[in-house]
C-alpha cells in the first residue's frame, strides 16, 4: 500500500467512520443543544444585568461589577471543573451537561453585560434628556430610544464573543459530556483508530464555519462608517 | 463548607504543587502570546496585499481557525498525530494549536487596525518617496496598533486563560497541578486555590480592559 | 526648445466603466505656477494624482524632470522625492511631532543622518513660519498650521515640482490666508507649482497660467486675465460666470 493509501486507511477509515457516525451525530445534537442554551441564557442574563446596572443603585452595581469581573478573569475550564468536581461537596451535584452549560452561560453573561453596558453608556446624554423632556418615562426611553441605538453598536463585538464562548462546548469532554469531542474520543479509544476524531473535527467545522461566515456578514452590515 | 473548599491543611500541602503549576502557566503564556502575535502580524501583513489570489485563501485560513475549537485542535494534534507516527509532547501540541488558533484571532485584530488607518496616511507617505514597506512600518503600523490596543489586550487575556486547556493534554500548568492535588487529597480546595490565583493574576488586566473598552466604544460614536 | 519639467501626454484614466480623463496633455515649464480649475468631476484631482503616480493612468505618458513616471523600471520611490504633494486633508502623521513628520522621508528615503535631517527639517519649518511648533503633534495645531507643516514636509525633500490638491478647501476661511502666503513665498523662490483649487483671487494674482478642465478634457488654458475676463469657450464662460456669482 502506498503512503497516501495508508494515510487514508488510518485517518479516514470508511468502516470505522461508518460505524461511529451515529455517535458523532448524536454528539452534534448535544453540542447544538448546549450552544443554544448557552447563547440564550448567557445573552439574556447579560442584558438583564446591564439593564439592572442602568438603574444606578450603587451597592447593586458593585455586586454586578464584581460578578462580571470574576467570570471574565477565570478560565472557563476552571469554572466547569470547579462546578462539577467541587460543588458536590457543598450539596448540589450538577451533571457534566449542566456544569458546562451554566459555566459557559455565566462567562457569556459577564462578557455580554460589559458589551451591552458599553453600548448603553455610549449613547449621548442628550438622547435621554430629549426623550425625558417629551414626557417619556425612564423605561420607555430605555426601550424606545436608547436600546435600539445601542443595539447597532453592540452587534460586532457580541457576535465575536458569543462564537468564541460557544466553541467552549468542547470543554464538556473533560466532565464526560457526550458532545462531539467526547463521542469522538471514546470512539477513537474503542477502535484504536483516529478516524472518529477526524469526523468530529469535520462536525465542528460543519457547525461553526457557517456561523463564523454569517458573523462576518453581520459585522459588515453593522460596520461603522468612518 | 470551609473544610471542603478552604481547608488550611490541604492548602499548605498542595501549595508547592500549585505553585509549580502557576510558574508553568506563566512560562507557557510568555511563549504562546508572542507566538500568536507574530503569527497574527504576518497574517495581517499578507492580508494587506490586495491580490484576490492571496486574500481568499488567507480569509479561508483565518475563518477556519477561528471557527475550530482550540481544544479539538489540541486533541487532534495530541491524540491523532501519533497514529501518523508523530508523537509530539503536550507542550509542543499546545504551542502549535495556539499558534494556529490565536494567530488567526490576532491576525483579524491587526487587520482591523491596519484598515482603520485612513488611506490618506499611506498616500502622504508614498508621495514623499517612502516604499510600501516603509510606509507600513513607520506610518501605518504604529497607528494601527494604537487603535486596536484594547482588542489586543483583550485577546491576550483570552490566550492566558486558554493555557488551562493544557491540563487536558497533561501539560503541568496551574489547572493540571490543581486537579492532581485534588485527586490525591480527595478535596476540592486545590482547585479553589487555582481559581483564586487565576483571579488575582488576571483581574487587574480585566479592570484595565474594562476602562479602555468603555472609552473606545464611546469614542467611536 | 525649452524642455518642460512636466510633460504629460494623451492621459486617459478609467475607473471601471467611468472614463475620467479622456486624453489630457499638460506641459509645464520650470518656475511656472499653473492653476487648474473646473467643476467637480472634471478630473482635475485625478490628473494631478497621475503625475506622481498615486493614480495609475490607463494610457498615456508622463515625464517629470526627465524621469519616465510610467516606466516599470523606474524607481518610483526615488522619483517621488522630486515631486512634492500637498493634500486637501493634510494627511499629517498623528503619532509624530511636526518635526518628525518632516524628517521621516529625509531619513528613510534620502538617507540623511538624524542630525542632518533634523537641521533640514527645522529649516523647512522655518520657511513656513512654524519653527517654534517643531515639537507639537498635529493634534495640537490648527488646520492652517497643519497644512503648513504638510508643505514643509514636502519642501524639505527639495522637490523640483510641487502639486497642490485643493490645499485650502478643508480650512476655515480665516486660516486660508496663512497657507496662501506660504504658497506665494514658494512661488517667489522659483518653485514650479501645479495647483488644483477654487481660490480664484490667488489665481488671478499669482498664476502664470490657468487651465480649465471639464468632463475629463482641458477645454481652455491661458494667462489668468484671458481666462477670467475673456474666455473663448462657452463652457469656460459658464463656469467663470457661476463662480463669480459667489
Amino acid at each position: 500500500m502506498s503512503g497516501w493509501d495508508k494515510f487514508v486507511e488510518t485517518f479516514f477509515n470508511a468502516k470505522v467512520m461508518w460505524k461511529y457516525l451515529p455517535d458523532i451525530l448524536s454528539g452534534m445534537v448535544v453540542t447544538i443543544e448546549l450552544a443554544l442554551l448557552i447563547v440564550v441564557t448567557g445573552l439574556g442574563a447579560g442584558l438583564a444585568l446591564a439593564l439592572l446596572r442602568s438603574l444606578a443603585i450603587r451597592p447593586l452595581n458593585w455586586l454586578i461589577i464584581f460578578i462580571v469581573d470574576l467570570f471574565r478573569s477565570l478560565p472557563p475550564l476552571v469554572i466547569i471543573v470547579l462546578m462539577y468536581f467541587g460543588l458536590p461537596y457543598a450539596g448540589p451535584a450538577p451533571s457534566g451537561f449542566v456544569s458546562t452549560w451554566l459555566s459557559l452561560a455565566f462567562v457569556l453573561m459577564a462578557f455580554s453585560e460589559e458589551i451591552f453596558w458599553a453600548g448603553i453608556t455610549s449613547i449621548p446624554k442628550g438622547q435621554w434628556e430629549a426623550s425625558r423632556s417629551t414626557g417619556l418615562s425612564f423605561g420607555q426611553t430605555l426601550f424606545n430610544v436608547v436600546l435600539p441605538q445601542a443595539f447597532r453598536l453592540t452587534i460586532p463585538p457580541l457576535t465575536n464573543r458569543t462564537i468564541s464562548i460557544t466553541k467552549g462546548t468542547a470543554l464538556g469532554t473533560v466532565v464526560a459530556v457526550t458532545e462531539i469531542l467526547g463521542q469522538a474520543s471514546s470512539a477513537m479509544s474503542n477502535s484504536y483508530n483516529p478516524s472518529p476524531l477526524m469526523m468530529g473535527a469535520a462536525a465542528y467545522v460543519v457547525l461553526f464555519l457557517p456561523v463564523v461566515v454569517a458573523a462576518r456578514w453581520i459585522e459588515a452590515k453593522f460596520a461603522w462608517k468612518r | 463548607m470551609i473544610e471542603a473548599f478552604f481547608n488550611i491543611e490541604i492548602m499548605k500541602a498542595a501549595w508547592p504543587i500549585v505553585l509549580t503549576g502557576l510558574w508553568n502557566t506563566i512560562l507557557l503564556s510568555l511563549i504562546v502570546v508572542p507566538l500568536g502575535l507574530f503569527g497574527g502580524l504576518i497574517l495581517a501583513l499578507l492580508a494587506s496585499i490586495r491580490h484576490p489570489l492571496v486574500r481568499w485563501p488567507l480569509m479561508a485560513w483565518v475563518d477556519f481557525f477561528r471557527a475550530f475549537p482550540p481544544l479539538v485542535l489540541l486533541v487532534l494534534l495530541f491524540a491523532g498525530l501519533p497514529f501518523a507516527g508523530l508523537e509530539l509532547g503536550g507542550f509542543a501540541c499546545v504551542a502549535i494549536a495556539f499558534f494556529l488558533n490565536t494567530g488567526s484571532y490576532y491576525g483579524e485584530i491587526f487587520r482591523a487596525g491596519i484598515d482603520s488607518v485612513p488611506g490618506g496616511q499611506v498616500e502622504a507617505a508614498r508621495s514623499t518617496g517612502l516604499s510600501r514597506m516603509q510606509a507600513m512600518r513607520y506610518v501605518v503600523l504604529p497607528q494601527a496598533v494604537r487603535n486596536v490596543m484594547p482588542d489586543l489586550l483583550s485577546n491576550t487575556l483570552e490566550v492566558v486563560k486558554l493555557t488551562s486547556l493544557g491540563s487536558v493534554v497533561a501539560v503541568p500548568e496551574l489547572l493540571y497541578e490543581a486537579r492532581q492535588a485534588q485527586s490525591i487529597t480527595y478535596n476540592p480546595t486545590p482547585i479553589v486555590m487555582a481559581a483564586v490565583i487565576y483571579f488575582l493574576l488576571l483581574w487587574p488586566l480585566v479592570r484595565l480592559l474594562s476602562r479602555l473598552e468603555n472609552r473606545a466604544l464611546a469614542g467611536r460614536r | 526648445m525649452t524642455s518642460h519639467i512636466v510633460d504629460a501626454r494623451a492621459i486617459h484614466k478609467h475607473f471601471g466603466t467611468l472614463h475620467v480623463l479622456k486624453g489630457v496633455d499638460l506641459k509645464v515649464n520650470e518656475r511656472e505656477l499653473v492653476f487648474v480649475i473646473g467643476p467637480s468631476g472634471s478630473g482635475k484631482s485625478t490628473l494631478l494624482r497621475c503625475l506622481n503616480r498615486l493614480e495609475e493612468p490607463s494610457s498615456g505618458s508622463i515625464v517629470v524632470d526627465g524621469i519616465d513616471m510610467l516606466d516599470p523600471k523606474t524607481d518610483i520611490n526615488h522619483a517621488r522625492r522630486r515631486i512634492g504633494m500637498v493634500f486637501q486633508s493634510f494627511n499629517l502623521y498623528p503619532h509624530m511631532t511636526a518635526l518628525g513628520n518632516v524628517t521621516l522621508a529625509l531619513r528613510k528615503v534620502a538617507g540623511k543622518g538624524r542630525a542632518e535631517a533634523e537641521a533640514l527639517g527645522r529649516a523647512a519649518l522655518e520657511r513656513v513660519g512654524l519653527a517654534e511648533r517643531a515639537d507639537h503633534t498635529p493634534g495640537q495645531l490648527s488646520g492652517g498650521q497643519q497644512q503648513r507643516v504638510a508643505i514643509a514636509r514636502s519642501i524639505a525633500l527639495e522637490p523640483r515640482v510641487m502639486l497642490f490638491d485643493e490645499p485650502t478647501s478643508a480650512l476655515d476661511p480665516e486660516l486660508v490666508g496663512s497657507v496662501l502666503e506660504v504658497m506665494r513665498g514658494l512661488r517667489e523662490s522659483g518653485m514650479t507649482m501645479i495647483v488644483v483649487s477654487h481660490e480664484m483671487g490667488f489665481a488671478r494674482n499669482a498664476a502664470d497660467r490657468v487651465v480649465f478642465m471639464d468632463d475629463g478634457l482641458i477645454v481652455e488654458q491661458g494667462p489668468p486675465a484671458a481666462i477670467f475676463e475673456t474666455p473663448s469657450h462657452e463652457r469656460t464662460r459658464a463656469f467663470i460666470g457661476q463662480i463669480q456669482r459667489h
